[in-house]
């Protein structure tokens, strides 16, 4: 009974305002109601800032701070201790450090492709999805080429022919990681396109421009939107792949999938001590994970906030 | 609680059937008492979330998932034996309920299309009631035509000694089903005695027989054996015969042209109508005594919907006992039904016979949405009622038509009011019609 | 052809495309509109009744240019007399003057209209869907709703566009306060005066009704029916009011038209078609109608079958297998659209003066 005044207070506060941020206060509110979704928004923000303060958490020693920097050529990782809080790899490369300019090197990765395949798969989808006939056939088609290839795959194939290196496997997740966004596009929007305020528009004279940028894509992003922000983490372990299989970037260069390719050899220790080298394992794995997994609660936030079957009417 | 007299087949008394949604708790039915009448088509009229819909699903309780009947009773009297107190089915198991829908009562809903299976046939579909409800019956028939054509057979041929075996794996589930019912019935007898006693040992003797009820399943020895087995599982050709034989008689009789060609058809290559149709086969393969029509032609054509609306009058006079028919068109209301109960907003306004309530409508709502229904001869202008339905999360206080009610009232605002008798078997549920000489406190009946 | 038509259909054809096989081969036509000639005149409102299936959705959406129909002409708001003198040119038997009269129509036929043409009469021409949840963009304002077809086309200077939708959301009975509400915070009738203000906010002179009361309860249709009936008055508007549901147009309407798969069987003014329907089809639609008046029974024509397939619709009239009277002339040759009397009556029957 408290719980329902109180929010009505609230309401009655909210509804003096604009009603687009009454919309964003409204879908602020169910975000930070979700317990889990806060876990994942914290994770994200904390990675964040140890991306962004990495210069200060770990001080580079070359002109090029991704290279991490080794004490000696030992192979033998050694256990952390105070000059190295986290251990060492092999080649006595410094954990902490590694990690905390992989950071920069994941946030990279996954946002950049991220970011590049919704632009690429938004304008092929709204070309297909809007326009139809012969683009939807030829886009269409060039996507399930795509589907038909095993993604990992593809994409080693593709490294291998483009060169090692990130930048190379940034190039690479580009390419290989649009096809699912255009076609959970060209659905929606083919979805949205035969409702009616659509054909109102278009009995009102509007563009095709003016209907796709004000009517369609605010209806049909959703579902893009979604997948995106579920896609990140994915992206980040695809790259974190494509590094320890070794096709990555350079050894020694701060970036999670390198620092797992150095570790492999040392997963299990001599007979009689199988786990005297865990911290190269663990250290960097449960780094790995706490970031895909705030990105995966993140999304599952907004596929919950999100979904029309949840959404007030 | 006035008793439901001889006349009751269904009651409902003071439902409460709320919905917890992710938006808060949808008051759905507030306190809603209704009585089907042994024999009548009784209507529920009302517009759109007024609650009919959910008084059906509660009464035949398969109200879906955030709902929840949280209070009143509900009564059955299907037969003689429960006359007097009538079966609380809320207090009933799933098992049971199970064995109520489709046999005592079934339902057919709006869209036929979605109450269909898409990948079965026709027979399949209707023969389904037939294989869940009366299976005895038709194995009875099977093997009386078993026995039949092997008299006609030379004894010793090979023919005679397939239809001997076949016969002797039907008789044996035959006898498992006659050994269910049988044991079904004495369940029920002794629930039905206990019913009235309180005390531990009889919850807890009921709670043992409610649990014996659901695990009792009909056993077939030899035959449940030989259901498995790949080639004897052919035993059981004769039984679809028979059960095909009757889909077809039905679909005959409910006026469907060429039935022996509809019954192998899927219901995508049928027009709507003919899906109504074969739903209502469906709902009438096991002889209810009670007929749940929910808004069976809102989605049909005029030409289409006048069709079923003449099959289930015809059906009322010939074969169903009873129909409950829900509905938010007036006209259909006045065509087909007896009696008929106004509903808004979760409440119950007003109940009366067909031709007095729309004579003599009493509730303000009700006067209000007959004037607003063009008519055939409307000259002036319609009159209609201000506002809209409420949202029933947070309903109005007191009669929940109030806001919109031209004749409200002060009281109006502060007390649901109760119903009342004003005339003779016109029940409404209006501050306008006191309680004049306070009788028996109850609902509408 | 009287002086004062908007709207004229001309032989209006309107052929789905059904299409097969691994290279989508046209394999047939649904005939949703097969040859359709209608006419509205100013300030009238012609209710269009049939089944589903039977057209008259895409006959609606075809005089609003939503799609291109496959033959025929809708001329809108032109000189009759000129619109007549073009018929005469296009049936001619010389083809000079047949392709000179096609050139003629070029300019005319809104079905051929294309660009400015078509936009400059996009505002003349507006549409009220049955469904407002599904016809109102849910991610806009209702003030964005209302001017779309205002800023669409930059017909109100920017500063101005708000006053106008302020001024229109009076006119059907909303009040200033709902200017900044999305549509999920109204409810059905609300949100159909929504979608009523925003096919006024051009000052329309034709408005399609389809179906405009279907989705709405009992209790608000009235409402809505009667701000439609005061709006035309008003504004001197013309209906095209496509419904299944008789009762409301006879309420609304002052002349009707009866389709049957694809085709106008019968039209005339309300009154006289409720009193005398000629064609069996409208009989038995009209007896049909549930009568909220238990005392009065009257006798029912049921009509058995179902709505062919438009696919490949009866030979002769297409109502003939499910025609109480049908005879051997109707299984042979179709009944064309032919004037009863001088009011203005037709009907496509071969035995109407008969039964």
């Amino acid at each position: 009974m408290k719980g329902r005044t109180m929010e009505t207070s609230t309401d009655r506060r909210l509804s003096a305002a604009h009603p687009r941020l009454k919309e964003l206060l409204f879908t602020l509110r169910r975000f930070l109601k979700n317990p889990l979704s806060v876990i994942g928004l914290s994770l994200v923000v904390i990675f964040g800032i140890i991306a962004l303060l990495a210069p200060v958490l770990a001080p580079p020693k070359y002109p090029d701070p991704f290279r991490i920097p080794h004490t000696g050529f030992r192979i033998e990782p050694s256990p952390p201790s105070a000059a190295h809080p986290l251990g060492t790899m092999q080649q006595q490369y410094d954990m902490l450090y590694g990690l905390i300019w992989g950071t920069r090197s994941a946030f990279r990765i996954g946002v950049f492709v991220v970011a590049a395949n919704l632009l690429i798969g938004i304008i092929l989808g709204v070309l297909a999805g809007y326009f139809g006939g012969a683009w939807d056939e030829i886009i269409m088609r060039i996507t399930d080429i795509f589907f038909a290839i095993p993604y990992l795959v593809m994409a080693m194939a593709l490294v291998v022919a483009i060169g090692r290196g990130l930048k190379a496997v940034t190039i690479v997740l580009i390419i290989t990681g649009w096809p699912s966004y255009t076609r959970v596009l060209r659905s929606d929007i083919l979805v949205t396109r035969g409702r009616d305020f659509i054909q109102a528009a278009r009995a009102s004279g509007a563009s095709h421009l003016r209907i796709m940028i004000n009517h369609i894509l605010p209806n049909a992003m959703y579902s893009v939107l979604i997948l995106a922000s579920l896609n990140i983490g994915t992206t980040i372990l695809t790259a974190a792949a494509l590094s320890f299989l070794g096709l990555g970037s350079e050894t020694g260069t701060a970036d999670w999938g390198q620092i797992i390719s150095l570790c492999r050899n040392w997963i299990v220790g001599a007979p009689g001590n199988r786990f005297a080298y865990w911290y190269v394992v663990f250290i960097p794995g449960f780094v790995i994970s706490l970031f895909v997994l705030g990105w995966n609660l993140m999304g599952d936030a907004v596929r919950d906030i999100f979904d029309p079957r949840m959404r007030r009417r | 609680m006035r008793p439901a007299g001889a006349g009751a087949l269904a009651e409902t008394r003071d439902l409460v059937t709320n919905f917890y949604t992710f938006e808060g708790v949808v008051h759905a039915l507030n306190g809603v008492s209704v009585v089907i009448r042994r024999g009548e088509t009784y209507g529920l009229v009302g517009e759109s979330g007024c609650g009919k819909s959910v008084t059906v699903r509660s009464l035949m309780r398969i109200v879906q998932a955030p709902g929840r009947i949280d209070s009143g009773a509900i009564l059955l009297f299907l037969n003689d034996s429960d006359q007097g107190a009538g079966i609380e089915i809320l207090e009933r198991t799933e098992t049971y309920m199970q064995s109520i829908r489709g046999s005592d009562i079934s339902m057919i809903f709006q869209e036929p299309g979605a109450a269909l299976n898409p990948v079965l046939s026709v027979r399949d579909q209707v023969g389904e009631s037939f294989r869940l409800h009366r299976m005895e019956q038709m194995i009875d028939e099977t093997l009386a035509g078993l026995e039949e054509s092997r008299r006609g057979m030379r004894s010793g041929s090979p023919r005679r000694l397939v239809r001997a075996l076949q016969g002797a794996l039907l008789r044996a589930e035959s006898r498992g089903f006659k050994r269910f019912a049988a044991a079904v019935s004495r369940i029920d007898a002794e629930l039905a005695q206990l019913e009235s006693r309180d005390g531990a040992a009889a919850r807890i003797r009921r709670e043992a027989l409610n649990y014996a009820r659901d695990r009792a399943r009909p056993r077939g020895g030899a035959s449940a054996v030989a259901r498995r087995i790949p080639l004897l599982r052919r035993y059981r050709r004769p039984l679809d015969a028979t059960i095909r034989r009757h889909v077809v008689e039905l679909l005959r009789s409910l006026g469907i042209p060429n039935p022996a060609n509809v019954a192998e058809r899927y219901p995508h290559e049928l027009s709507g109508g003919m899906q109504q149709r074969i739903v209502i086969a469906m709902a009438l393969a096991c002889h209810p005594t009670l007929l749940v029509a929910d808004e069976p032609t809102s989605n049909l054509d005029v030409t289409i919907q006048a069709q079923i609306v003449e099959l289930i009058k015809d059906l009322k006079r010939s074969t169903i006992s009873s129909v409950l028919f829900i509905t938010h068109d007036l006209g259909l209301v006045a065509e087909v039904c007896d009696r008929v109960t106004v509903m808004y907003a979760g409440d119950v306004s007003e109940t009366a016979a067909v031709a007095e309530l729309f004579a003599r409508p009493l509730h303000p709502y009700t006067q209000g949405l007959l004037a607003s229904v063009p008519k055939v001869d409307q000259r002036e202008e319609l009159s209609m009622i201000p506002g809209a339905v409420p949202n029933l999360i947070r309903p109005p206080e007191g009669c929940r038509f109030h806001p919109r009610c031209p004749r409200r009232m002060e009281v109006c605002s502060r007390e649901k009011p109760p119903a009342v008798e004003h005339l003779p078997d016109h029940w409404v549920a209006c501050h306008l019609y006191p309680p004049a000489v306070r009788k028996a406190a109850g609902g509408p009946t | 052809m009287t002086p004062d038509t908007l709207v004229d259909v001309r032989s209006l054809k309107k052929y789905y495309p059904v299409t097969g096989g691994v290279f989508r081969r046209r394999i047939a036509d649904v005939k949703a509109v097969d040859g359709v000639d209608l006419a509205l005149k100013r300030g009238e409102c012609v209710g269009l009744v049939g089944e589903s299936g039977c057209g008259k959705t895409t006959l609606g959406k075809a005089v609003l240019r939503l799609h291109k129909a496959t033959d025929g002409r809708i001329y809108f708001g032109q000189d009759p007399a000129l619109v007549e003198k073009v018929e005469v040119m296009l049936a001619a038997a010389d083809p000079a003057e047949r392709s000179r009269g096609r050139a003629l129509a070029r300019t005319m036929d809104l079905n051929r209209l294309s660009g400015r043409a078509l936009l400059a009469l996009r505002q003349k021409i507006q549409v009220v869907f049955q469904d407002p949840t599904n016809s109102l963009d849910p991610r806009m304002l209702v003030r964005d709703i209302v001017a779309e077809p205002l800023t669409a086309q930059h017909l109100v200077k920017p500063q101005d566009v708000e006053s106008r939708v302020l001024e229109l959301l009076a006119i059907v009975g909303l009040t200033p306060d709902h200017l900044l509400r999305y549509p999920h915070e109204f409810s059905g009738g609300q949100r159909q005066r929504i979608a009523i203000a925003r096919a006024l906010a051009t000052s329309p002179e034709f408005i399609l009704m389809d179906e405009p009361t279907s989705a709405l309860d009992v209790s608000v249709q009235a409402q809505i029916l009667n701000l439609l009936k005061r709006l035309q008055a008003e504004f001197h508007l013309t209906y095209l009011f496509v419904t299944h549901h008789l009762l409301v147009v006879k309420y609304i309407s002052h002349r009707i038209a009866v389709m049957y798969l694809g085709k106008i069987v019968e039209t005339g003014p309300t009154s006289e078609i409720f009193e005398r329907p000629l064609h069996p089809y409208t009989r038995a639609l009209l007896s049909a109608i549930p009568v909220p008046d238990p005392l009065t029974r009257r006798e029912k024509i049921i009509l058995s079958g179902d709505v062919p397939n438009p696919i490949d619709p009866p030979a002769g009239c297409r109502f003939h297998p499910r025609c109480p009277h049908a005879r051997e002339i109707c299984r042979t040759a179709e009944p064309p659209l032919a004037p009863v009397d001088a009011g203005g009556r037709t009907v496509a029957c071969h035995r109407w003066r008969e039964i």
